[in-house]
């Protein structure tokens, strides 16, 4: 039984190599970490609604954004940090709640242009209500007591927690019901309201699961850097980078979320590091790459056919004479 | 006389301009085996959508087991013991021939946990005779195979009424009869059955009783050998010119 | 009489927002793909019509032709190469293809034409009649995408290929089985919506400074504008366009014109909550 096991003993593996990183690195690497841990949750959490749903929300950085102007706006009236960060997980997932019985009864390309139409909204709604969120000036956010080694070690921590936090949602999930029954809604979802699935109850769920701890991750942003504004906070790259993430890795599998946020997150770093005019493009023709090659996601590459899957052309049936 | 188990009074049904259903009522009682008949378009699947809650009903109630359920959602339908097959059939592709009948026992057919599900799931593939496939995914069956397992799936949901929709359309004549053993040994379980149908055969050997319909109305409902000889049924399958005929062909001796 | 100008403001507006919706509209409902590379396109063709003025002396009424069919060329080969290998994928799919190509697009341009924003300065003065003020370029500019828009009206109707391309619309197998080389006119009606993009971009060009900055609001715009007037038709667009137009131009004078933009997505999700085929009832697909 031991061989099923392996993959959690390398996600273990992996933990320890992020959460120990200021013992043995430099500050760019510990930030690294963070970054890494920080979008492995989103991804994690992504996965909920667009990988065992199949409804591909764009939602995320509404979420996170969110997340962060709650963390911060709570923190800024006193709230200890840790609280605020719960409130932002509270009420974004109310929201979440709230918004999918409305969005959830889109399907396909409907629903992922309603799930950025609400990123784009409720930034702007937040951009406009300066008096209270600061508007394009953007929010100081209290900072946290102690020198940047002791600050990063704070957030790496929280960071990883969160992360492994989502993970072991994940498992929990996939195990239960709720999983199965939105595996059912994804592969055919009109057979399994047929069967017996509370469909609209189940896809809520999914997306409060999405956003919850989006927003946390978001809160805890605001916490780390110490100032938030609408456009960083609410970043459309970000909100599609997450779901690339999840293909990257394998979508709709426990570790693939896991895999792909710290794949991308790498490819990102490396070209941003080594070919900066270009890593936009870079980045780009990863994506190009990973849709042609990788369809499945890293998790499920076909091993045998590597070299000749291509994707699939459209094509024209044999007309008749 | 006991309650019956399906009731119809009065339902109608329209999309947009068309009539699909016309002030349809009837009265299903336990344990009969029914058919529904009647020429392509007549709303037989219309009909079945509708006590299934897949549409709503412009007019008429349906009462299911005493409870109105003329509003019902098609997983409210499913948990209350009313399962119906699809005419194209719809498996979860994915899932194994097990996981998809497993989702029946356990959302539909009110199983506590996975595991009781995949028990309840085993027993019914043993049943319907796909023991032997019950690993395999669901899109990799023959047509057959994926209708036995529509079937499986729905007795899973522990039904009281199974409504199926042309189970035998696209099978051999050997096929068939396996079909027909199985639909009696579900009957025999104490299941109300309503079959759709177009080959007699499976009428004729089946059914206690016949409705047909017509254009949405229902124009006859009784025994099978009644209702062969009817002249409006031989009207709706033929037309009224090869009716007359053979009416005429059958005076003249 | 304010408002008679802020209606006509509206109309011009929405002209243009209908020229610059309709080939997306089209990719969209003929393909049932969103191409996240429209708002790069736009911007394209509006650089390279500064470019042919600046760098050439080439007026930009003549620059659109040939910029249009640069665009329209781009878009062929790069449907036909890239594109028609995931047009049976699911929507995450074709996004992602799509948002990863601009993602090229966009960079190449920025290192090579620079954010810095770029106009054709066209002196051509200020129109008034009965009141209303109309700066002549801008009229200049709504007339074109108004003509762009009709022309390919009716290329849609009357052309062979244009009826092939609403067949494909209507019924992608259907039309495939009455012979139709269906890979052929996905390749072309992409090649049309890049084209109708740059035609935009020239017109645009003509009046506001082009940065790279705008590929996302011109994106955002089209989007809107589609589920809006509703999909894969040039009466859709035009429905969509005009009003999403009047709507900002009423919005702007009401709220600020740093809200219009949030009315108009407002104003899309409500829709696409209430009647998602938009207000032409054009049902694109799922």
């Amino acid at each position: 039984m031991i061989s099923r096991r392996w993959p959690y003993f390398l996600f273990a593996i992996w933990i320890l190599a992020l959460g120990s990183t200021p013992l043995w690195a430099g500050n760019y690497v510990v930030r690294l970490a963070i970054t890494i841990a920080m979008f492995t949750g989103l991804t994690l959490s992504w996965n909920f609604i667009g990988g065992f749903t199949g409804y591909p929300s764009f939602s995320t950085a509404a979420f996170f954004g969110l997340g962060s102007y709650v963390g911060a706006l709570a923190q800024r009236a006193g709230v200890p940090m840790v609280f605020a960060w719960a409130l932002a997980t509270l009420l974004v997932g109310l929201f979440a709640a709230a918004l999918g019985g409305i969005l959830l009864r889109l399907r396909g390309h409907y629903f992922a242009i309603g799930s950025i139409g609400v990123v784009e909204v409720v930034r702007l709604l937040i951009a406009s209500w300066g008096s209270f969120t600061g508007g394009g000036d953007g929010l100081n956010v209290p900072f946290v007591a102690g020198g940047p080694d002791v600050v990063a070690r704070i957030f790496l921590a929280a960071m990883v927690g969160i992360m492994v936090a989502v993970f072991a949602t994940t498992v929990g999930v996939d195990r239960s019901r709720l999983g199965f029954g939105l595996r059912c809604i994804q592969q055919n979802e009109d057979a399994a309201d047929m069967v017996g699935i509370n469909t609209t109850i189940y896809k809520i769920a999914a997306y409060t699961l999405s956003a919850l701890f989006c927003g946390t991750i978001g809160a805890a942003y605001a916490s780390w850097t110490g100032y938030i504004d609408p456009n960083e906070s609410f970043s459309i790259l970000m909100t599609i980078k997450v779901p690339v993430m999840c293909l990257l890795g394998g979508s709709g599998t426990r570790f693939g979320p896991v895999i792909g946020a710290a794949a991308f997150t790498l490819l990102e770093e490396f070209f941003w590091a080594n070919f900066l005019d270009y890593n936009r493009a870079i980045l780009g023709a990863v994506i190009v790459v990973l849709i042609f090659f990788l369809p499945g996601g890293l998790l499920r590459m076909p091993y045998r056919g590597l070299g000749t899957r291509i994707g699939r052309p459209w094509v024209q049936p044999k007309a008749a004479a | 006389m006991s309650t019956p188990i399906l009731k119809l009074d009065r339902v109608s049904k329209a999309f947009g301009g068309i009539h699909a259903l016309r002030q349809i009522s009837f009265a299903l009682e336990e344990g009969q085996i029914v058919a529904l008949i009647g020429p392509n378009g007549a709303g037989k699947t219309t009909l079945v959508n509708l006590i299934t809650g897949v549409h709503r009903a412009s007019g008429g109630r349906i009462a299911f087991r005493g409870t109105d359920v003329t509003r019902q959602r098609p997983f409210q339908a499913a948990r209350r013991g009313l399962a119906r097959t699809f005419q194209i059939v719809q498996p979860f592709p994915r899932m194994s021939v097990l996981e998809n009948v497993a989702a029946g026992a356990l959302f539909g057919g009110g199983h506590a946990g996975m595991d009781e599900a995949m028990a309840a799931a085993r027993e019914q593939l043993e049943f319907t005779g796909l023991s032997d496939l019950a690993d395999r995914p669901a899109s990799a069956l023959t047509l057959a195979a994926r209708k036995r397992l529509e079937l499986a799936k729905s007795l899973a949901m522990k039904p009281h009424l199974l409504m199926l929709d042309e189970v035998n359309a696209g099978l051999n004549s050997s096929e068939i009869d396996g079909a027909l053993a199985l639909i009696r040994s579900i009957a025999r379980r104490g299941i109300t059955i309503l079959v759709i149908e177009h080959v007699m055969k499976v009428i004729f050997s089946l059914a206690d009783r016949v409705l047909v319909l017509h254009h949405g109305e229902l124009i006859a409902d009784g025994v099978p050998s009644d209702i062969a000889g009817q002249q409006r049924v031989i009207e709706a399958y033929l037309g009224e010119k090869f009716a007359r005929r053979i009416a005429r062909a059958e005076t003249n001796g | 009489m304010a408002y008679l100008q802020i209606l006509v403001n509206g109309v011009v507006l929405g002209a243009l927002y209908t020229c610059l919706a309709v080939g997306f509209s089209l990719v969209w409902g003929v393909l049932n793909i969103i191409n996240m590379l429209h708002g790069s396109l736009i911007i394209l063709g509006g650089y390279l019509t500064f470019f042919a003025w600046h760098g050439f002396g080439i007026h930009p009424l003549v620059a659109l032709p040939v910029v249009a069919l640069v665009l329209f060329a781009i878009g062929y080969l790069t449907q036909l190469l890239l594109i028609n290998r995931v047009v049976s994928e699911p929507v995450l799919t074709t996004l992602t293809l799509t948002f990863g190509l601009d993602l090229i697009l966009y960079n190449f341009m920025t290192v090579y034409y620079t954010a810095t924003p770029r106009r054709v300065t066209l002196d051509l003065g200020v129109v008034e009649i009965s009141g209303i003020v109309m700066p002549v370029d801008r009229l200049l500019a709504m007339t074109l995408a108004l003509l762009l828009t009709g022309i390919l009206y009716v290329v849609l109707r009357g052309s062979r290929i244009g009826r092939a391309i609403v067949a494909v619309r209507m019924d992608r197998d259907a039309a495939a089985l009455m012979g139709i080389r269906v890979d052929r006119i996905y390749a072309i009606t992409f090649g049309i919506g890049a084209l109708m993009a740059g035609a935009t971009g020239a017109v645009f060009a003509m009046m506001y400074p082009i940065t790279t900055n705008l590929t996302t609001t011109f994106l955002g715009k089209a989007f809107v504008v589609c589920v809006i007037g509703g999909l894969g038709s040039v009466q859709g667009a035009l429905v969509g366009g005009i009003v999403l137009g009047v709507v900002e131009s009423l919005a702007g004078q009401m709220v600020g014109p740093q809200h219009a933009l949030t009315v108009g997505f407002a104003l899309m999700l409500l829709l696409l909550l209430v009647k998602p085929t938009g207000l032409t009832g054009i049902r694109g697909y799922e």
